[in-house]
């Protein structure tokens, strides 16, 4: 049983990263004779972003984070925890997030871990930072969700598996919060439906079984409880943003939830960047943000295979009419460069002997 | 992988707020800044005295190169740009331009991001700095 | 101070030489040294060595002792001179002190490097720390890179072209076509350079110096003393050398290499010359860009006029002035440690008349000028008949 209180925190700034390299499924198509129109039509994708050879989830955190201390127009000294969620740190051993911190000049005074839920660290983060800020422990909490998802050669992860971050600060000054967190509901189970042993360069799914006992099962169940724990109902928000793990999971959810699909376009950015795990429900939360207006509710829940959903109630609040500067989303969406099928092979040194 | 290349953990360890965050340093007394940091002003000497001073990550390209033969622990990137950058504060300094980019040109702005920049084989130390990012 | 002179010099082929090592390179340019000074050896009261990057290159630190131990010459003092590629025209300085200042009578400096018993990638990585290992190699810059970037600044600054750069490399390659000890006997045209694959743009592959094996070394004695050994010695009439930041972008100007202009003024002033009076001159082009930028810094040419100069054939052989009659480093050769030995083993034959089909006619006063790292180190000595 989850208790749901009112908490004294809300996002005092935000910013996502999301790598310049596209590559389009008819590149990965034509090299596995699949046909590409029946693969975007199916995956509801038209092309994923990749990372450049010299980034990682490190990096892509790093500059996440920078754009959303430029949103909060807070100092880095000032935080008092960074937690990053990944399932691509760059180290099995050795924290993402001490790297991080450092590069963004945050330490040596604050908390600092890892997290893996395959793609709902971040959001994990977020509610430790809620915690930790609610409770007096810290000012202000970062949590970011960073990944560089890897997909199995030919196997139909490729054609999504995309790079991105975000990141969120979390902090309790009422004159500081763009967005009010006014709940969260966890729903949480044992459930095999992807997973990357150690030493495994690539991670095995269950096919189908990622559909309904995983993906459906978790979000559905964390929103609806999230809407009975806080009396509201589908009505009551104007966005939704559900983990997408491809461009038309999130819509079968809205439909089968009964939920205005129109209220999901603007968070639902997968399409255009791919998959980018951790990060993924988190950037669309961040493509929200950038158009937001006073007075408006969200609903995000992500969704970590193995597996969790983790469901928040946003109220956006005055505050993000005078935000600072940042970079929104659309900048980085726009920004792109073409890989071909060869070039892909070689950012995400998938050869042998790279 | 260059095994000539590995920097020992101690180096790059030591040039972390160099490296990550532009941590340079400045004369109090000749107000010049320097980056990399010195620890003695080469103008006022043991007169001097030197404070940390953080540097913005502005700056323009002063010359630049694509460099197509590079040396053992670079070869996947090659050809990558190289440039001297001029920070605003003054100091100048050599660093990669991300990819991709348009054509570079002297006197194009530039910001700095944070990157990998070597590592050591599939199981040893990853070395990170800062690389510069056109700005428009 | 006492008046110094060369009365030996000597050198290997250079090339990649595979079938000889550091030793054998050092020790056969050694012997043909004492050969021209007809001299046994036990005469030599102190060695001096240029290497740049042994350790690096050979496993092998520790060279003054190992050559004095190889070349008989033990107990003398034997000291190994490291400064990037000025190694060996700082050996040569250290070589001209000691005479001058009396400390020795006769001293050997020589200068090697074995550069091909690596492959390239490391050869890179070795010469890249003639710059700063920490902020220059790091980030991925190369050598040719750092030198592209001098290229860019001459070319945006005085309109030097990607034509007037080839132009060192075609007059280097056909002054290294008339001697026998240079790696590349081939006379190239432009299109050969501006056709060559990039190596770090603007710079191709036929405005580098390659990767060479090779020796050099001369034989210095008080002048008052040349002629009991040799029919034609060479007075050093000047030797100077200057410092500057380690890495390029330290620098206060890309466009020209200050430490040169330093040396270059501290060496006409001990000689009492100036540039008009030097008929011969080997300059260290390690790039194409090094030596229109050294035949400026060092007075021959207004700054911003030397590759209109080489283009014009101002440069070459018996013109305004004859640069780099061996070859130069593109040419000839560049063994990092040896080449600013080699140089004074060409002044000194330019002088003496024995440089053969290029022999540079009437030369009076010779000029050496070698350069560490990126300018760094430059050391410039005047070389004068004397005989």
């Amino acid at each position: 049983m989850i208790l749901i209180v009112i908490f004294m925190a809300g996002i005092v700034g935000y910013g996502s990263y999301v790598p310049s390299f596209r590559i389009k499924p008819d590149e990965i198509a034509k090299i596995w004779g699949e046909e590409a129109e029946r693969i975007k039509k199916g995956l509801g994708i038209q092309e994923k972003s990749v990372p450049a050879l010299d980034e990682d989830s490190a990096t892509m955190a790093v500059e996440a984070a920078k754009n959303a201390l430029a949103v909060a127009g807070i100092s880095a000294k000032k935080l008092g925890a960074v937690y990053v969620g990944s399932e691509s740190h760059p180290y099995a051993v050795k924290p993402t997030a001490t790297m991080v911190a450092e590069a963004l000049g945050a330490t040596p005074d604050l908390m600092a871990a890892d997290l893996e839920f395959a793609c709902k660290a971040g959001t994990a983060g977020i509610q430790i930072c809620m915690g930790l800020v609610s409770s007096n422990m810290v000012n202000y909490g970062l949590a970011i969700g960073t990944d560089t998802s890897q997909g199995r050669p030919g196997d139909a992860l490729e054609y999504t598996a995309g790079a991105g971050a975000a990141a969120y600060i979390i902090g309790r000054e009422k004159s500081q919060i763009l967005a009010q967190i006014d709940a969260t509901y966890s729903y949480t189970s044992d459930t095999p439906d992807f997973w990357r042993r150690p030493h495994a360069e690539f991670p095995t799914h269950g096919g189908r079984f990622t559909g309904v006992p995983a993906y459906f099962k978790h979000v559905m169940s964390a929103t609806q409880g999230l809407f009975e724990k806080t009396n509201t109902r589908a009505s009551d928000y104007d966005y939704f943003v559900f983990h997408q793990p491809n461009g038309k999971f999130p819509l079968e959810a809205a439909k089968k939830m009964g939920i205005d699909t129109a209220k999901l376009k603007q968070g639902l950015v997968t399409p255009v960047i791919g998959n980018t795990y951790s990060a993924a429900s988190l950037i669309g939360l961040a493509s929200v943000l950038d158009v937001a207006k006073a007075g408006e509710r969200i609903l995000v829940t992500s969704f970590g295979s193995g597996a969790g959903s983790d469901s928040f109630a946003l109220s956006v609040t005055a505050n993000i009419e005078n935000r600072k500067n940042g970079v929104p989303l659309a900048h980085y969406v726009a920004q792109k460069e073409y890989l071909c099928y060869g070039l892909y092979v070689k950012h995400r040194k998938k050869l042998k002997s790279l | 992988m260059g095994v000539n290349m590995d920097e020992s953990l101690a180096i790059t360890w030591r040039r972390i707020p160099e490296r990550y965050r532009l941590e340079g340093s400045e004369c109090t007394k000749c107000k010049t800044s320097y980056f990399p940091t010195r620890k003695l002003c080469p103008a006022c000497r043991r007169k001097g005295s030197i404070a940390t001073k953080m540097f913005s990550g502005k700056g323009t390209i002063y010359s630049f190169s694509e460099i197509y033969a590079p040396p053992a622990g670079f070869e996947l990137e090659a050809p990558y740009t190289i440039a001297i950058v001029q920070l605003e504060e003054g100091p100048k300094i050599t660093a990669q331009i991300v990819a991709p980019h348009p054509q570079v040109k002297i006197g194009d702005s530039v910001e700095a991001v944070f990157r990998k920049i070597q590592e050591d084989g599939q199981e040893g130390l990853i070395h990170y700095g800062f690389k510069f990012r056109l700005v428009k | 101070m006492r008046k110094v002179a060369i009365i030996g010099a000597g050198m290997t082929k250079f090339g990649e030489e595979w079938g000889r090592g550091f030793r054998d390179l050092i020790i056969e340019a050694g012997k043909a040294s004492l050969e021209d000074a007809k001299l046994q050896g036990e005469e030599i009261e102190a060695l001096f060595v240029g290497t740049m990057a042994s350790g690096s290159l050979i496993g092998q630190e520790h060279t003054g002792a190992l050559i004095a131990d190889f070349m008989g010459l033990t107990p003398i003092p034997s000291t190994r001179v490291e400064a990037a590629c000025a190694s060996g025209g700082v050996a040569l300085r250290q070589g001209f002190m000691a005479v001058a200042s009396g400390m020795h009578d006769i001293v050997a400096v020589g200068g090697v490097e074995k550069m091909t018993d690596v492959d390239g990638g490391n050869v890179a990585l070795a010469l890249g720390g003639a710059g700063d290992q920490e902020w220059e190699l790091f980030t991925g810059a190369t050598f040719p890179g750092i030198y592209a970037m001098m290229a860019r600044r001459h070319m945006l600054e005085y309109g030097t072209t990607e034509e007037q750069l080839a132009s060192v490399a075609v007059k280097n390659h056909k002054n290294a076509s008339m001697n026998k000890y240079a790696q590349f006997q081939n006379e190239i045209t432009i299109d050969t350079v501006l056709k060559s694959k990039q190596v770090a743009s603007p710079l191709k592959v036929f405005d580098c110096s390659p990767v060479t094996d090779g020796a050099a070394a001369v034989i210095l004695c008080p002048l008052d003393k040349a002629q009991k050994y040799c029919e034609k010695p060479v007075e050093i009439i000047a030797s100077a050398q200057a410092s500057d930041t380690l890495a390029l972008h330290g620098r206060r100007s890309l466009s020209s290499i200050y430490a040169t202009q330093v040396a270059a003024k501290n060496a006409y002033a001990m000689a009492k010359l100036q540039p008009k009076d030097i008929q011969v001159a080997e300059v260290h082009d390690c790039f194409t860009i090094a030596e229109i930028m050294a035949i400026e810094d060092l007075g021959f040419f207004a700054s911003g006029k030397g590759g209109k100069a080489t283009e014009e054939g101002k440069t070459a052989l018996n013109s305004d002035i004859s640069i780099n009659t061996s070859g130069g480093l593109k040419g000839c050769g560049h063994p990092v440690g040896a080449t600013g030995v080699k140089q004074a083993v060409e002044i000194a034959w330019q002088l003496r008349g024995s440089a053969g089909a290029r022999q540079a006619k009437d030369a009076q006063i010779g000029l050496t000028h070698n350069v560490g790292g990126s300018g760094a180190t430059a050391v410039v000595h005047i070389y004068k008949k004397a005989f």
